[in-house]
């Protein structure tokens, strides 16, 4: 079942400051929903594990997680693929653009994402309702971390 | 005719268990130390499986097995099969690809199982599951039956995905019937796909006697001894005589029920590797993704006329999806009983089919409430009211014109109808629906911004399936008869054993009532005994609207059987010639005098045997028939579906159903109306609310009831039943059947009165809001006249 989701976030700090905060796996992990191991492979490459519960369906997620079209500080593109077992799988990725703004930066995001199996039958509108969520629980703890700095 | 005999609508016995919560289903059913299956299925519509590993799982809590295919193949559990043959144009057999219980090296549906955990509650099992991992590497995928053939290749042994190329009729012929044609119209028809949905999900118990190398199986089954013995023989389970199959209380079927599904192969499996019960209930959406789905046709039709509006010929083209693997009856569902149902009610001299099936990586498809026939009556119904709208030809005149209207008749398509009265059933619903009064009604629903539509269907089935020499030249593995035995107890009670199968149909009642009837005994004494292989000796089920038909046919032999022993036993008692007794209303009498026997001393004296010699009368009252039929019975009837559509919003109301029909015989009334009020809804469900899709992927994008949408009571009317009657000649009760007759006429008659409030013939089915509101856009509603 295909997703598509946008979305724009304004965070108090500078382009370089949010884009080096998008490579960091460590505010990635803290960031990330449900997250539970994030770990580098490579500078492009991480693995993760992450928890998510949508209506009835709650699954672990392993997965690959691979950085794309990378053009500091203007963003780059996240992709990745999950494994929830029994729940079914997500795959997809997020474009993520830096604009400056206000003397801070404008986020903004598309996702296309493809989900399957249990998760997909439990419907659109309850899974897209679901995957809003969590992207708007990301990029608050995510303009936390940032505005920490 | 008695309080509880034939005609009487006799309140149904079974349901005082059924709503005081003492059924007994599968799932019910406790055995000792029983384990609970949880099976693993694919998230995709098509991958090849790299890897699984079972390890994590096997080492949680409770857990007692976890399988594969691999070992199911190791234990050489043979493959599913499809028990009907149908040959292509070319006289090549249908290509059915190897169906495995479960998956070896590709899945080719969502929803395919591809492991299954065996563990000590169903907690634990499904927290194993979740350990179980695969690694699948995700290949493209078809779902869509017109795009199948261009589609990428799903089964080594079917190129094109083509099953079968399948033609029915004289293609020459009707060529020419067209080149003389003063019009011809021509339909682009899709038949939307259905997902069964009964109320009680599929189960299987399996339990093994290592004592006794026996094996049982408790099964929401339609048919427990077509499950044994396609599980015995092709499955090579277990001998047949070491495998008892039980359906007890089943709740609802609608056909999905009839098919031999990997699950229940699994749990006998897994029942002897353990040596514990495994039993397996799906979850809701587990049945969205497994249960065989319904219809999923696209087709082409075209019908040839004279200047008068008189059939000349029809051809159909249709593309029937068969899903990912051949079901146990798929192939003769778009075949047999969909083309040779394509003359409707009609006169038609010439029609040609033909139909080419399909795999998708979808959920297989089979039989569902009238398997074929709705197709087929969608097909003509609909191209009826197309023509006559186009011709300008009243549609009830146009369908009276071409009306079939001497009997017997043998249609271009191979079924020959033994009676009927189309006339009468049309003429009865005119009336009932008040057609005359039907352009006022228009008009004031004009006033109110609503359109509003009226559409008929005038449908055909054939039932009472079959006569086994018929249905076996045409490739069906299995005859179709039905058996029954009747035993008569010392006390004169009677217990009925029939190896038709109830999942809701009430025949605990019926079936009585006939015994009460017949043999003058109270209704209360009579037991009706079905769905236990170790009971019954053989029979074929229940689908089709054949229990009345056949089901019933075998215990009136039956019971012939029993009068003329008891007239035997009468006969010593009251010393008279055995010519000389005659028994009515539960008692025999020496023809002439007045001295007689009651029902239950004859009863008595059977089993005593005191009055006659044991050597030359055997003793004991009990009877065995075997019934075959002489045809297929040929239900019909006029239904007229009257709607009211919301301009602005497309929102439709069917706001009046007039449904006449001619089912032979009726046993029960209160359930035959029961019947049609079913199947009314479901007909009326699939035109106007159900469609089961998938996205290109193929994941199936309806998986729940949020997104599949069931017909609730607030979408239907109060509906106007009644009833004409030509008896059934191929059968000693004269039953025609109804279970399915509903679902049939209805989608034909919906859609029939949506366009014709509408104004254009471009509709799909389900009918949504949505749909017709589009629709609305291109079109000049139609104004009353």
């Amino acid at each position: 079942m295909a997703m598509v989701m946008t979305g724009e976030v304004q965070l108090p700090a500078s382009r370089e400051v949010v884009y080096a905060k998008l490579n960091d796996a460590e505010v990635l992990k803290a960031c990330i929903p449900g997250c539970e191991e994030l770990n580098k492979i490579s500078d492009t490459e991480l693995q993760a594990v992450a928890v998510t519960k949508i209506g009835p369906v709650k699954a672990r997620f392993k997965g690959k997680v691979h950085l794309t079209d990378l053009n500091p500080p203007n963003g780059y593109k996240i992709s990745g693929e999950g494994d929830g077992g029994v729940a079914g799988f997500a795959k997809g990725g997020a474009t993520v653009a830096l604009t400056e703004k206000d003397g801070g930066t404008l986020l903004t995001y598309n996702v296309e994402a493809q989900i399957g199996g249990k998760l997909a039958q439990l419907g659109q509108r309850l899974v897209n309702g679901a995957a809003k969520k969590i992207a708007d629980d990301f990029f608050k703890n995510f303009a936390a971390v940032v505005g920490k700095t | 005719m008695s309080a509880t005999g034939i005609g009487a609508a006799v309140r149904r016995k079974e349901d005082f268990r059924f709503i005081t919560g003492k059924g007994q289903y599968t799932d019910d059913v406790i055995r000792p130390g029983e384990t609970r299956a949880v099976f693993v299925r694919s998230p995709h519509a098509r991958a090849k499986i790299k890897r699984i590993d079972t390890s994590a799982a096997k080492s949680m809590p409770g857990v007692v097995a976890v399988l594969t295919g691999a070992e199911l193949a190791g234990d050489k559990i043979g493959n599913l099969i499809c028990g009907w043959m149908i040959h292509s144009k070319d006289g090549t057999p249908m290509k059915m690809a190897p169906h495995p219980a479960l998956a070896s090296g590709t899945v080719n549906h969502e929803g395919e199982a591809v492991a299954v955990v065996i563990a000590e509650t169903m907690a634990q099992a499904l927290d194993a599951a979740e350990k179980v991992n695969v690694d699948y590497e995700p290949l493209p995928a078809v779902t869509d039956a017109a795009k199948a053939k261009s589609g990428p290749q799903i089964h080594d042994i079917a190129p094109k995905n083509t099953i079968y190329e399948w033609s029915l009729g004289d293609a020459k012929a009707v060529d020419a019937a067209f080149g003389s044609a003063k019009h011809v119209t021509k339909l682009d028809i899709v038949n939307n796909r259905l997902v069964p949905n009964a109320i009680e999900p599929r189960a299987a118990l399996a339990e093994y006697d290592a004592g006794t190398d026996q094996l049982t199986l408790w099964n929401t089954s339609q048919n427990p001894h077509v499950a044994r013995l396609v599980i015995s023989a092709f499955i090579g389970m277990a001998p047949e005589h070491k495998l008892r199959v039980i359906a007890p209380d089943v709740g609802g079927g609608f056909g999905s029920k009839i098919f031999i599904y990997p699950e229940e192969v699994i749990c006998l499996w897994a029942a002897r590797k353990v040596r514990r019960p495994v039993k397996w209930t799906a979850d809701r959406s587990e049945s969205f993704v497994t249960d065989a789905h319904g219809r999923d046709h696209v087709t082409r039709a075209e019908l040839a006329l004279d200047a008068n509006g008189k059939f000349l010929a029809m051809r159909v083209k249709t593309i029937a999806n068969l899903g990912a693997y051949m079901s146990t009856f798929s192939s003769s569902v778009p075949t047999y009983l969909y083309a040779t149902l394509l003359s409707g009610q009609y006169d038609i001299p010439q029609i040609y089919c033909e139909v080419d099936a399909v795999y998708t990586n979808t959920v297989p498809v089979d039989a569902y409430r009238g398997a074929g026939r709705p197709e087929a009556t969608f097909v003509v119904e609909r191209l009826v009211e197309v023509v006559a709208r186009q011709m300008g030809i009243d549609p009830a005149d146009l369908r009276r014109r071409n009306f079939v209207k001497s009997f017997p008749h043998q249609t271009p398509v191979i079924m020959a109808y033994d009676v009927g009265d189309y006339d009468a059933s049309l003429k009865k619903a005119l009336e009932l629906a008040d057609v005359k009064g039907f352009n006022k009604r228009r008009r004031e629903a004009a006033r109110h911004g609503k359109l509003r539509g009226l559409g008929y269907s005038t449908y055909i089935e054939a039932c009472g399936i079959a006569p086994s020499q018929a249905v076996g030249s045409l490739g069906c593995g299995v005859g179709l008869w039905e058996s029954a035995e009747v035993r008569v107890n010392p006390t004169g009670s009677v217990e009925v054993l029939t190896g038709t199968h109830a999942h809701g149909q009430g025949h605990e009642t019926t079936f009585a009532q006939l015994v009460s009837e017949r043999l003058g005994i109270p209704f209360e004494n009579v037991s009706i005994v079905h769905g236990d292989t170790d009971k019954v000796q053989f029979g074929m089920g229940t689908y089709g609207s054949r229990s009345g038909a056949v089901g019933m046919s075998a215990i009136v032999k039956a019971l012939d059987k029993i009068e003329a022993k008891a007239k035997k036993v009468a006969a010593h008692m009251l010393e008279a010639a055995e010519g000389d007794i005659v028994f009515k209303d539960g008692k025999f009498t020496v023809a002439g005098t007045d001295k007689s026997a009651a029902w239950g001393d004859v009863a008595l004296n059977a089993y005593i045997a005191h009055k006659f010699a044991g050597q030359e009368l055997e003793p004991g009252l009990k009877e065995t028939s075997f019934y075959d039929p002489t045809n297929f019975t040929f239900p019909a009837g006029c239904h007229i579906c009257e709607v009211e559509i919301d301009r602005d919003t497309g929102k439709t109301d069917v706001v009046n159903w007039t449904a006449i029909d001619d089912f032979g015989t009726v046993v029960n009334p209160m359930i035959v109306e029961g019947q049609v009020h079913g199947g009314v809804a479901q007909g009326i469900g699939q035109a106007l609310l159900e469609g089961a899709v998938y996205d290109k992927e193929g994941q199936l994008v309806t998986g729940s009831l949020m997104d599949y949408c069931m017909p609730h009571a607030h979408d239907l009317p109060s509906f106007n039943v009644g009833l004409t009657e030509t008896k059934a000649p191929s059968n000693p009760l004269g039953i025609k059947g109804c279970g399915e007759a509903g679902a049939i006429a209805a989608p034909a008659a919906v859609i029939n009165a949506i366009t014709d409030a509408i104004g254009t013939e471009e509709l799909v089915m389900p009918a949504t809001a949505q749909t017709v509101w589009a629709a609305l856009k291109r079109a000049q509603p139609r104004q009353a006249a």
